[in-house]
């Protein structure tokens, strides 16, 4: 369990993300590509308080989303996971 | 079904604020209308996003409080932070006919939907009531006879919302059951000592696993882990279990 109690969770990313994916992830599931939990991406650990925004597993912590708009660009970062399985 | 496609951008609208109410002394609801709104399920929050005159811009995220409709209007209910940087402008500066930059709804997954049929288990702390509020009123909008069980933990009775309108609603028969936990101030001869949620509370209030409710815990990050853990060591399936989390807001609920 992390101590600081600072995160958010997927949810609060489901704006931004739409914005490039023109979908609404926060029910996809996804794997974590380092302790293989399963999960639904509302669910993860969201944190906000540094330069964009940095997803972590709820099991182990591991990262796995990192987002960063600069205003002209947007950095996305997705290898901490092995799937994102969406419902069309 | 409005507002349940998977499909489709999110894009920032304009609407404008048409009322507002508050609640405690630290929180408001504002009423706003949005045209070509697409409609909501309960759960859904929006971001609002405030521009300052240097072109600083902060967005923030706030459930939507009430119950999906045809009108284009949807409210939020917004808990002053002192030092926050969006929600003093919202619950002390808005005015009616100010417009406010919005995109939403956003959220999939921390929804009720009409159609389901299963036992609801919702549990708040502090400004965490106002998604569950929303899914309390599309039950009685819908006439849905799921049961609803409702345990709110707040400071005290004072910084409760909604607070006429649940005790209307518990009121009507069976169909939500409504416990309070207060956290730092009691009402007069209430029978349980000032205290945060703790497993006898759990036991005795929320829908016994065997019938299988879907669990909606929503409040400030420790809240949400302090609850979900209560419940999981009560029997429920952590499937079961779905959670949004406001933060490191109000660590005393």
């Amino acid at each position: 369990m992390n101590a600081n109690m600072s995160y958010l969770d997927g949810n609060a990313a489901g704006g931004e993300l739409s914005r490039i994916f023109n979908l609404d992830l926060t029910a996809a599931e996804g794997q974590c590509a380092n302790c293989g939990a399963k999960g639904r991406f509302a669910d993860v650990h969201l944190y906000v308080d540094c330069p964009g925004l940095v997803a972590r597993c709820e099991s182990c912590d591991h990262v796995l989303l990192r987002l960063v708009n600069t205003g002209e660009r947007v950095f996305l970062d997705l290898r901490g996971m092995t799937f994102l399985k969406l419902s069309t | 079904m409005a507002g349940t496609e998977v499909l489709g951008r999110v894009t920032w609208r304009s609407g404008k604020v048409v009322a507002l109410l508050d609640e405690t002394s630290s929180a408001r609801t504002i009423a706003i209308v949005v045209p070509d709104w697409p409609g909501h399920v309960a759960g859904q929050h929006i971001d609002v996003r405030l521009t300052a005159p240097d072109g600083y811009s902060a967005v923030r995220s706030y459930s939507i409080a009430s119950a999906p409709s045809m009108d284009q209007r949807i409210e939020i209910t917004v808990e002053r932070l002192e030092d926050g940087e969006v929600s003093p402008y919202l619950t002390q500066e808005v005015a009616i006919g100010d417009e406010l930059d919005l995109r939403g709804p956003i959220g999939r997954w921390f929804v009720w939907h009409i159609d389901q049929s299963e036992p609801i288990q919702l549990i708040a702390g502090g400004s965490g009531i106002v998604p569950l509020m929303a899914m309390i009123r599309s039950r009685l909008a819908s006439k849905s006879n799921a049961r609803f069980r409702l345990l709110y933990s707040v400071r005290e009775p004072a910084a409760t919302f909604y607070k006429d309108e649940l005790q209307a609603i518990s009121n009507r028969g069976e169909s939500v059951i409504l416990t309070y936990a207060f956290t730092r101030i009691t009402p007069k001869d209430w029978p349980r000592p000032a205290s945060r949620i703790d497993a006898a509370l759990v036991s005795e209030s929320i829908w016994p696993s065997h019938l299988s409710p879907t669990c909606y815990v929503c409040g400030p990050t420790s809240f949400v882990e302090h609850v979900t853990g209560l419940l999981i060591a009560a029997g429920t399936d952590r499937k079961r279990i779905r959670t949004e989390r406001f933060g490191s807001t109000g660590e005393h609920i």
